[in-house]
């Protein structure tokens, strides 16, 4: 790995009472990769990316953002760095229902400041990619769940973001529009240079990856990186 | 993969050559293993025994590239009660990585091991797949899917095994 990661979590360790969600955890994401975050339920993969996100803070173990670290922050810096710096695509219920579809969009631009016309604007261009035009007005309970996790993508990308956080994006979705949803997500990461930091224990939606890290008992093992270095 | 039925329906639209069938068949089946020359010419001369296939005209001159071959209303029959019978599911009760599995658990080997090296052999080829995907039109997405599905299949299974790895050892060396 050359360089300094854009994204890097070192030794971390994190309990729910007596339940160790991470022990001695590991990753490292550089600018504009996608990396799949897979393995079985429950063994820490949605813990991992929230202490990556600066969601959820460990016990202990290191998560430094382009080198600075993430638990040294104040909650107002740490909040402006989710706010500036990363986006979210979860598996649902992440989109403001009273908003419409558009004004969704809209959101962290208007969180940054950016006025109403502009926001809107920018979150027009959006729905046009991704086909949704006719979804605009709509409410998030008025659209499908396809259209709703579009819709959610095009938020999480709206403010070009370095990194996009997606935990099980297409985990409530058939097969035609998990892949429509991968496809725009993954397709629009590389036009920004955004990193995508996937969960998944889909081994399609992994396809879009170009690497997996695999949790176990809350422990990271890169299964391929270790296959190259024993050649 | 029946090359003869495929013929026959590739023959609906027109008469052809040999040369042209195998080109068309290369292109929309072959997937990087093309036809040769004695198989097509092979299929295309039992045809033309069955009745199935008759000679459309030949040309004056050498060579098999004379031959321009057209579909009978046999042939037409043959194709249709062939895309209308089910073809008979694969098994997959002869399996190599099940073999490894068990084996690997018979010898106190680490058969946890053994599915994580799989998975990431699997995850490359699907990776490459999906990338393929992105550049092809749409027939070639579906066989890409085709491969795709039945490698995340592979991968479910390996999954379940690795969850069941603890209780599965105990059975087989019991
Ligand atoms: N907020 C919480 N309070 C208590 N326990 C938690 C909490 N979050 C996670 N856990 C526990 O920590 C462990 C890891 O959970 P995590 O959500 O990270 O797993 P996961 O790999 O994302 O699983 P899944 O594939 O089912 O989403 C689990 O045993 C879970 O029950
Ligand atoms: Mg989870």
């Amino acid at each position: 790995m050359t360089g300094q990661p854009l994204l890097e979590a070192d030794g971390l360790h994190k309990a729910f009472g007596p339940t160790k969600a991470l022990d001695g955890a590991s990753i490292a994401i550089r600018a504009g990769e996608i990396v799949a975050i897979m393995g079985p339920s429950g063994s820490g993969k949605s813990t991992l990316l929230h202490c990556l996100a600066g969601i959820v803070r460990p016990d202990s173990g290191h998560v430094r953002y382009q080198g600075a670290e993430i638990s040294a922050m104040t909650d107002g810096e740490r909040s402006a760095l989710r706010r500036t710096q990363f986006g979210f695509v979860f598996q649902f219920g992440q989109l403001v229902p009273e908003l419409t579809c558009l004004e969704n969009i809209a959101l962290p631009l208007r969180m940054e400041g950016v006025r109403r016309r502009e926001a809107e604007a920018r979150a027009a261009e959006w729905l046009d990619r991704l086909d949704l035009a006719d979804v605009g007005r709509k409410r998030p309970g008025e659209v499908s769940g396809g259209q709703g996790q579009r819709v959610a993508v095009a938020r999480a990308l709206v403010t070009r973001p370095r990194a996009v956080f997606a935990d099980e994006p297409t985990g409530a979705l058939d097969s035609l529009n998990g892949e429509r949803v991968m496809r725009l997500l993954t397709e629009a990461a590389r036009e920004t240079g955004a990193a995508v930091v996937l969960v998944t224990h889909e081994a399609r939606v992994a396809g879009y990856s170009d690497r997996e890290i695999v949790v176990r008992d809350g422990r990271t093992r890169d299964i391929a990186r270790e296959m190259e270095e024993a050649l | 993969m029946s090359i003869g039925q495929t013929f026959l329906g590739l023959l609906e639209s027109g008469p052809r050559h040999g040369y042209d069938l195998k080109k068309t068949y290369d292109d929309r089946f072959g997937h990087a293993r093309p036809l040769h020359y004695g198989q097509v010419y092979a299929t295309l001369s039992r045809l033309l025994k069955d009745g199935l296939v008759e000679l459309d005209g030949v040309e004056p001159g050498e060579g098999p590239e004379r031959k321009r071959y057209a579909v009978t209303s046999a042939g037409v029959s043959d194709v249709e009660s062939w895309l209308a019978s089910a073809e008979k599911p694969e098994p997959y009760l002869q399996n190599t990585l099940y073999t490894k599995v068990i084996l690997a658990l018979l010898t106190g080997r680490s058969a946890a091991d053994l599915l994580d090296v799989q998975r990431a052999e699997h995850l490359r080829l699907m990776r490459e797949l999906t990338r393929r995907k992105a550049g092809g039109d749409l027939a070639d997405n579906l066989i890409c899917d085709h491969a795709l599905f039945h490698l995340d299949a592979d991968l479910r299974w390996l999954e379940l095994t690795a969850a069941r790895l603890d209780d599965l050892g105990r059975q087989v060396r019991a």
